[in-house]
């Protein structure tokens, strides 16, 4: 027995020399896991990285699934749809994971962004890969928003009616780059056709490879960590940091876990609440899109709400298109607004705390504002926020430079 | 980092159950991916059995109909063409239909339920032309002696009329019978064969 | 540093439960009714119900006869005599023999399909709606709806519940006064009585979630397999990390 597990081995390490003489298999492999070593002490939100690509994996895997039965036509697109759910064998679970990955999606990414905020991951040297970062964030957005049409159905329509009329607030350009965007005088067949391609073949090619990029920017400068120390500062005679360690094995089996747990949650609702409640899949979606009836509550899928809130907090429709684009554009500024040397919020003074307190209550806040109807008092509570909101960004340079922040230590501390 | 006191089996065998579970569930997470490209049910509802009257069909006639997107092909024989067929067991390549597809029911000299009947599939064997129904004076008679039969015009496989294949021609079996059955001598039912009524 | 980690979370945790708490208290005063998908005699009835009552003028054109015989317990043939009237193909949708066009001259809008009704509107809506007719002169078809205020359709029900009119007009002193549940009186008797006329829109409810997804009466039963596997798999995971990580000090 031992003498065929050898000669088993022998065959393997053959074929990995024979490929690895044509093609830089261990050197890639070495590069970016076995020798890349990562700050030994991540904790909880330093899982969320590897779980978008694990949801970017299953959305690319059952989109392509989906595609084999979906009809990107105005008459066909909704009673497709219904025809994956029920005629093709598994089609609803396909489905489900496709709808539940998009919301999936932008709580992981959402997380993932937290983190940085609260260790200051997008500090110098890492502002590339801050920026690679947004890039991916406002492509999964068009992405999403692409996807959203798709089903066909009364939000599907009118969502994208009312975020393409933002374009059309623009000055001189608008109303022409608006009927661009649709290929036709109203939302249609044509918008459609267009968002289907879009969202099928053009996004997702723009998501891999800005991945791939932000990948390898994560590679070049390294992780940062819970401590925001920089571990290459303290290395030993083989020149490998002190407090780091291979990412393979020691993350590969920690994310692994990390995924499986993730894939609880997933899964749970994938099987028990695939609507979750309608914030998932929201119940004016199962009505057939109909270009003479506003549904009676319109608001945006969830994770869009925030902005949607800012949106309509502004009393002026090019103001209020503006506001919006930059709460989702003015992350790409943190790393120059943020004055602190200090990159973790271990170790920053109360100033940053409160700050991105009252940010993170703002974000919640809009967010469920934009789900609910205009009352005079949502309004002015929007306001509030979103000026709370601003504050976070525009006064950073201020409360960062004048922070009571304490010492860094030299070393990470605990795991 | 390294430690002396890894335990080593502990470790081995961790790795392998991880492995053999993860393995497992991802196969389980790969049927549904599967399954879907499966024929759907809406697919199952238009293959649905087709009923045909015959009522019309004249001796020597023959009548194209559609199930599940494939030409069958319902073909009322004469005695002539009967003795025909029979006459030509020496030049088929299979003539009992040992080796081709078809009902218990079709696997006979004429290969049907009813000798006057022909119900077959009108897909070559080969690579699933449609081959010619060429009578036995017909104008594009494949050769002078043809007694009558189908001819494909992709790579020239020639059946007799019980849609067996002669021997020298690429198809290697003869032509598909579906299954089918008679709901009355005059109705037709093609795709289901099953004996509850 | 942990503490103020562990206040974050919690933070976190609190505002998201209280805006989901938020949203789900709005505007609900409709009459409450449990769904019971596993209740076979009651998607039976309801899909009786159905298909005598509702499926001249609607459509579910995504449902197949068969694929709800299946289902819920119907056997092809007590479907081809019982429940199939406009076709005789048991893999056959249930569509229906009036065009949408006929239909809008005849109701003034369009029947809509009702395929997906109990995944737009709810259980509850349904529920409500079913049992909240009242005679309204002023409408085309004699009645109007507490639910769904000038609905086009007809109390096709009625021969069952009876008729039911407003003990108050939604005029009182001038002013408009929008009528509750309450204020809904049975002035004629139906062939059923009011706990009989109760079970019928519950079994048509229930039939109408179950054809709104179909899937849903195997999904949870799959998914609670999928969970038990994950459990055991993230058992072993977390084993499998713990044992690496020994190596980190």
């Amino acid at each position: 027995m031992a003498d065929i597990e050898k000669q088993i081995v022998k065959g393997l390490t053959g074929l990995r020399d024979w490929v690895d003489d044509r093609f830089p298999l261990m050197q890639n492999w070495n590069e970016h896991l076995a020798k890349y070593y990562a700050p030994k002490n991540f904790n909880f939100w330093y899982f969320f990285g590897a779980l978008a690509i694990l949801v970017l994996v299953i959305q690319i895997l059952t989109g392509i699934w989906l595609t084999m039965n979906y009809k990107p036509s105005a008459e066909g697109a909704f009673a497709s749809v219904e025809y994956i759910m029920r005629d093709v064998s598994w089609g609803w679970f396909i489905r489900y994971m496709h709808s539940t990955g998009a919301s999936a999606f932008f709580v992981v990414i959402f997380l993932h962004m937290f983190r940085a905020l609260l260790y200051g991951s997008y500090k110098k040297p890492r502002e590339l890969l801050w920026l690679s970062g947004m890039a991916i964030y406002l492509v999964i957005m068009g992405e999403a928003f692409f996807g959203y049409l798709l089903p066909w159905g009364q939000m599907s329509y009118w969502g994208a009616k009312v975020i393409i009329s933002l374009f059309g607030a623009l000055p001189i350009i608008g109303p022409d780059l608006a009927e661009w965007i649709r290929g036709d005088f109203v939302i249609s067949d044509v918008t459609l056709n267009r968002f289907f391609s879009l969202h099928v073949i053009a996004f997702p090619l723009l998501i891999l490879g800005l991945v791939g990029v932000h990948i390898l920017a994560l590679h070049e400068v390294g992780s940062n960590n819970p401590d925001g120390v920089d571990i290459k500062k303290h290395k030993d005679a083989d020149g490998i940091p002190l407090d780091g360690i291979p990412f393979h094995p020691y993350y590969t089996v920690k994310d692994i876990f990390g995924a499986v747990v993730f894939l609880i949650f997933f899964f749970a609702v994938v099987f028990f609440s695939p609507e979750m409640g309608g914030y998932f899949l929201e119940h004016a979606n199962f009505t057939p899109a109909d270009p003479f009836t506003t549904p009676a509550h319109i608001a945006p899928v969830w994770y869009f709400t925030p902005f949607y809130a800012i949106l309509r907090a502004v009393p002026d429709k090019l103001g209020g298109v503006i506001a919006m684009g930059l709460a989702v554009n003015i992350f790409l500024l943190l790393p120059w607004l943020d004055r602190s040397p200090v990159k973790s919020i271990r170790y920053r003074g109360m100033n940053y705390k409160i700050a991105l307190t009252a940010f993170v209550i703002s974000f919640v806040t809009l967010g469920w504002l934009g789900m609910q109807g205009v009352t005079p008092l949502y309004t002015w509570m929007a306001r509030f926020f979103s000026v709370v909101y601003f504050s976070f960004f525009f006064l950073m340079p201020f409360y960062t430079a004048f922070d009571n922040d304490k010492a860094v230590p030299d070393r990470v501390t605990d795991k | 980092m390294e430690n002396s006191n890894v335990d080593k089996s502990r470790r081995r065998f961790l790795t392998a159950a991880a492995t053999v579970v993860g393995g497992a569930g991802t196969v389980a997470g790969a049927i549904p991916f599967i399954a879907t490209m499966a024929p759907s049910a809406k697919t199952k509802a238009v293959g649905a059995p087709v009923e045909v009257d015959i009522s019309n069909l004249q001796p020597g006639e023959r009548l194209i109909k559609e199930w599940q997107g494939k030409p069958v092909w319902i073909l009322r024989r004469t005695k002539e063409m009967l003795e025909d067929i029979a006459s030509q067991d020496a030049d088929v390549r299979d003539p009992a239909s040992d080796a081709s597809a078809q009902p218990d029911y079709a696997k006979n000299e004429y290969r049907a339920r009813e000798d006057e009947y022909l119900i077959v599939l009108g897909v070559c064997t080969h690579l699933g032309c449609s081959p010619k129904f060429v009578l036995k004076d017909g104008d594009n008679r494949p050769s002078e002696d043809w007694k009558g039969g189908f001819f494909c015009p992709c790579h020239g496989s020639r059946f007799d009329l019980a849609g067996r294949v002669f021997k020298g021609v690429p198809a290697p079996t003869n032509l598909v019978v579906p299954p089918y059955k008679f709901l009355s001598p005059s109705l037709l039912l093609i795709g289901d064969d099953s004996e509850a009524v | 540093m942990n503490g103020f980690k562990q206040r974050y979370k919690m933070i976190f945790i609190l505002l998201m439960m209280v805006s989901i708490n938020a949203v789900a208290a709005g505007g609900s005063k409709l009459m409450h009714m449990e769904v019971d998908l596993s209740n076979e005699t009651s998607l039976q009835r309801g899909a009786k119900t159905f298909v005598n009552y509702c499926l001249s003028c609607h459509s579910a054109a995504y449902m197949r006869y068969n694929r709800m015989g299946e289902d819920i317990g119907i056997s092809d043939d007590v479907l081809k005599t019982n429940f199939m009237f406009g076709t005789d193909k048991v893999g056959d949708t249930m569509k229906i023999a009036m065009s949408a066009s006929d239909a809008k001259i005849f109701f003034g809008v369009t029947p809509p399909d009702l395929s997906v009704i109990a995944r737009s509107r709810g259980s509850d809506w349904l529920y409500s709606y079913f049992k909240t007719f009242y005679v309204d002169e002023s409408r085309p078809f004699g009645v109007n709806n507490l639910t769904f205020k000038d609905v086009s359709m007809p109390h096709v029900l009625w021969k069952l519940q009876g008729i039911q009119r407003l003990t108050q007009s939604d005029h009182i002193d001038g002013a408009h006064h929008i009528p509750s549940y309450e204020n809904l009186e049975l002035i004629t008797p139906g062939s059923q009585t009011e706990e009989e006329y109760d079970q019928t829109v519950r079994d048509l409810v229930n039939f109408l979630v179950y054809v709104g997804e179909p899937i849903k009466l195997k999904r949870e039963k799959i998914g609670v397999w999928v969970m038990l596997y994950l459990f055991i798999f993230a058992i072993i995971t977390y084993l499998l990390k713990k044992e690496y990580w020994r190596d980190v000090h």
